[in-house]
């Protein structure tokens, strides 16, 4: 099959962008998209251009480095898989598809189709973890933890950190993924104690990094990778005005 | 040089906790003297972080991606073993370190392994305290599954992603630290050399893959967790940023590399579509409980599975293997599968795939049953082939996924070099010719949590606090120019090839003299192949744009380099290993049955290679195994 690409083109944050075309032929359906990718970049080496600069690595959906905004959507027309695991069997013979990075402010670009999302790093940092130094642990069965509870906390766990929830969200809100690690934390026995000091910090890093608020459009549940359910958000919330009510 | 293996004295099972009641110690208030670089944030790079950190010494952590929390660790799927005998199933910590001796093929070092095998429950229960949600049981207690080699239930999993689950612990950990200061983290930071001084390593030069910018960082130890190499092959089921370079740089400054030809094949991969594919997928191999493999008689039988008769089918495990069948060890299989193929009797597009067919399991059990045991794994292979592996069989091929091999180190953990650690799959020290399901997770963490922060104390101890050198020395300057003219070099080139076509061929060379089976002719060709096409690398490479800004090429191209030389090595290792063991099947030593002989008389050591130029031909020292608790027997399952 042939496509056309539309692809985002900055050298830096400092320039201005603009988009570029580049004819991809003879096509595998069975390729993924990122190996598409890969060969127009073969491609543009070998016209002595330089290659459009992108972020992956595990290349099955886990890692969450991979990004784009494609044809408008992040990660791609296909639900709850990542843009590694989009194939172009989703697409047609002929088709142009329009390749962007994800746009939001806590996001500044590097490169291309890469951006700057050390901004959940320091999220995390604020409060997105129980402390318990190496050698401190009781035995694991010392502290039980309900099948039901396990699950869901699970379930919250499973977040890849992608930041397709910020690129997907009008006011470009961290919520979905600041409420994916506060309740799969809070929900289990031993993230109880810093419980409520947790919601608050996590909540205040992701104002100061410039997300945006939350409004609960659920944009950010459907181009989740991981299917992360917009319930965190209320359980989020429930914990933060706790802990404001409380403090 | 010397290898001493720093082994303590006593009976093996008392051999760690003597170890501990007399090693160096760092006191509370020194060890904010020290500054401890890791390289690599993985489940052992990580660990280690957050723990070292913890315990008050100063931590720079670098990873080359952009955040710690993406190590290739997360991708791994199944579980972690320990010896937590939580199912009174038997299960202890001789049974768990006589099972990896043996899965290894009896080419591991014994006292480490009793070691891993003794620090695993303590593993479970730290992770279990961070909040790693672990699949429970509905009284709240943990719960396990079974897994390759073993004869009880020991592996504890968070459904399909406990890489993920554990490399998020060690992350939360880590990140507790870097917001209270005590861990420095450089993301996007590549390590392109190690720093001697000396004669102990005392720093690291970096690029900053963003601005390109060259660095010097000192420390009083460093520490690498940079993972496995097996990218070499270009195809592998490892990340696509997985590389070698931290450890092959450090090998040049003088680390020994060990046994680096072991590296294991897994047999159940989603096989290559096509000549643009960039990465292999796993599928768990216990789909291999219910389905049936096999291939068509014919040669070149282009039919669909489902129009190909039962009588013109060969389920050649079940044929060649009747004892085992479907369930043949992972290399038999891998090695059975490659043989069908070279027949002309591979399936696919490409003629590399085997069938594994659940027609007979879906009859036998119904769908419904199938669908329970299976259901991801037929989801995500539906996903990556769009076939529907209900109604037509699964295709698979087998795929680079680990390397045992690695950094030569002592039962510290110290390379031959002194101030230089090694954790993780990038040393050698505990798998030995072939690793078993769900034991990676458990060295890297066992490695981090457990084990390092005990050995580095034992080398910082001899080190004067305040001791270190700065930044500016001249070692670190010639460093500095050593890793820019090389970038410079590779940037001059411009020539007509582009990286990927050299990494291709490079792998192409090594998967076919030295993948699933190797011998004398094929070693010694590839011996030739590599240097020629190193040499031709380095005048025909085209490795576009500048060294001063984010250049994914250049990056590439600095590891394809690495690979070029890294390969030779594994070759020469495979051939001077003039027996079979674990995963490296030499032709020349098999029973009739196909399986490894081994020869303990002459190869019971691991080999560990020095250094000596660019396609000059190493040193080989050999560290000899020397078993005090078990008996070196056949490595059968039958």
């Amino acid at each position: 099959m042939n496509i056309t690409l539309r692809v985002w083109r900055q050298k830096s944050r400092h320039e201005t962008g603009h988009f570029e075309e580049y004819e991809a032929h003879d096509l595998n359906p069975n390729m993924s998209f990122l190996e598409m990718l890969d060969v127009v970049n073969e491609q543009l080496t070998k016209a002595g251009k330089q290659p459009i600069a992108f972020d992956h690595d595990c290349r099955e959906g886990i890692c969450g480095m991979c990004s784009c905004v494609i044809n408008g959507e992040p990660h791609g027309p296909e639900n709850k898989v990542a843009t590694c695991q989009t194939y172009l069997r989703s697409f047609k013979d002929g088709d142009t598809i329009t390749v962007e990075p994800f746009r939001a402010a806590g996001f500044p670009l590097v490169k291309d189709l890469v951006v700057d999302r050390s901004a959940f790093d320091r999220i995390m940092q604020a409060g997105g973890f129980i402390s318990v130094n190496t050698g401190n642990a009781p035995d694991a069965n010392a502290i039980p933890v309900g099948k039901e509870i396990a699950d869901q906390a699970m379930d919250a766990a499973q977040c890849i950190g992608c930041g397709a929830c910020v690129a997907a969200c009008k006011n470009a809100s961290a919520m979905l993924f600041v409420a994916a690690k506060v309740s799969h934390l809070n929900l289990l026995p031993q993230g109880q104690p810093e419980k409520s000091k947790r919601a608050l910090a996590m909540v205040n890093q992701m104002d100061e990094e410039g997300f945006g608020a939350c409004t609960v459009t659920g944009s950010c549940e459907a181009v989740c990778p991981k299917g992360i359910s917009l319930s965190f958000i209320s359980k989020l919330n429930r914990d933060y005005l706790g802990a404001m009510l409380f403090r | 040089m010397k290898l001493n293996s720093q082994i303590p004295g006593g009976p093996l099972a008392q051999k760690w906790t003597n170890y501990k009641d007399h090693i160096k110690l760092v006191n509370p208030a020194n060890k904010r003297k020290y500054d401890v670089i890791i390289v690599g944030t993985g489940l052992a790079g990580g660990s280690a972080a957050a723990t070292l950190a913890e315990l008050g010494y100063n931590v720079k952590s670098f990873c080359i991606q952009d955040s710690p929390r993406r190590a290739h660790s997360v991708a791994a799927q199944g579980g972690i073993n320990a010896a937590k005998n939580y199912q009174n199933d038997g299960d202890s910590v001789f049974r768990l370190f006589y099972d990896t001796i043996k899965g290894g093929d009896f080419r591991a070092r014994e006292a480490n392994v009793h070691r891993l095998a003794e620090v695993s429950a303590n593993i479970i229960d730290q992770c279990a305290a961070q909040g790693v949600p672990f699949a429970r049981e509905y009284g709240g207690t943990l719960t396990n599954r079974s897994f390759g080699g073993a004869q009880v239930s020991r592996t504890f999993y968070a459904r399909g992603q406990t890489g993920q689950q554990l490399l998020l612990g060690c992350y939360s950990a880590m990140c507790r630290q870097i917001g209270a200061g005590t861990i420095k983290m450089y993301p996007r930071t590549e390590m392109l050399d190690l720093v001697i001084v000396n004669g102990q390593a005392k720093g690291i030069v970096t690029r900053n893959l963003v601005t390109g910018k060259i660095e010097s960082h000192s420390a009083d130890a460093v520490v690498l967790a940079t993972g496995g190499y097996g990218n070499a092959y270009y195809l592998s089921t490892y990340g696509r940023g997985s590389n070698a370079t931290a450890i092959w740089r450090a090998h040049k400054k003088g680390a020994s590399f060990a046994n680096p030809c072991f590296t294991q094949i897994h047999p159940t991969c989603i096989p290559v579509s096509g000549d643009y594919q960039s990465k292999l997928t796993l599928m768990s191999e216990s789909l291999r409980n219910d389905g049936r493999v096999w291939v068509p008689k014919k040669k070149g039988d282009k039919r669909a599975p489902g129009e190909i008769p039962e009588d013109e089918r060969d389920y050649y495990l079940e044929r060649k293997y009747p004892a085992y069948g479907n369930l043949a060890p992972r290399d038999i299989s891998s090695r059975a599968a490659k043989q069908v193929c070279d027949e002309g009797r591979g399936v696919g597009e490409s003629g590399l795939g085997v069938y594994l067919d659940f027609g007979d399991a879906i009859n036998r059990l119904g769908r419904k049953v199938v669908e329970e045991r299976y259901g991801n794994l037929f989801d995500m292979y539906h996903e990556i082939t769009h076939e529907n592996a209900y109604e037509q069989p699964m295709r698979i091929f087998p795929a680079i996924h680990y390397t045992m091999g690695g950094l030569w180190v002592d039962y510290n953990l110290m390379s031959n070099l002194p101030g230089l650690f090694v954790i993780g799959e990038a040393n050698f020290s505990d798998h030995g010719a072939n690793r078993l399901g769900a034991s990676a997770l458990m060295q890297g963490l066992a490695d981090g949590y457990f084990v390092l922060p005990y050995t580095i104390a034992n080398y910082l101890a001899t080190q004067k606090p305040g001791s270190r050198p700065k930044a500016d020395t001249a070692e670190f300057k010639a460093a500095e120019k050593d890793v820019a003219d090389r970038l410079n070099k590779l940037l001059g080139i411009r020539g007509k090839k582009t990286i990927t076509e050299f990494h291709k061929q490079l792998g192409k060379i090594l998967w076919e003299h030295c993948g699933m089976a190797r011998n004398k002719a094929g070693l010694e060709q590839a011996l030739k192949l590599i240097p020629t096409l190193r040499d031709e690398f380095w005048n025909n490479v085209n490795v576009p744009g500048e060294g001063g800004d984010l250049n994914q090429s250049l990056e590439r191209a600095g590891r394809v380099a690495d690979y070029l030389e890294l390969g030779e090595l594994i070759v020469t290792d495979a051939l001077a290993r003039d027996e079979s063991c674990g995963c490296h099947l030499r032709e020349e030593h098999q029973t009739p049955e196909g399986e490894c002989q081994r020869n303990d008389a002459e190869y019971a050591y691991a080999a560990a290679w020095e250094f000596t130029g660019v396609g000059a031909k190493p040193n080989l020292h050999k560290e000899p195994l020397v078993y005090e608790s078990v008996q070196l027997a056949e490595r059968s399952y039958k």
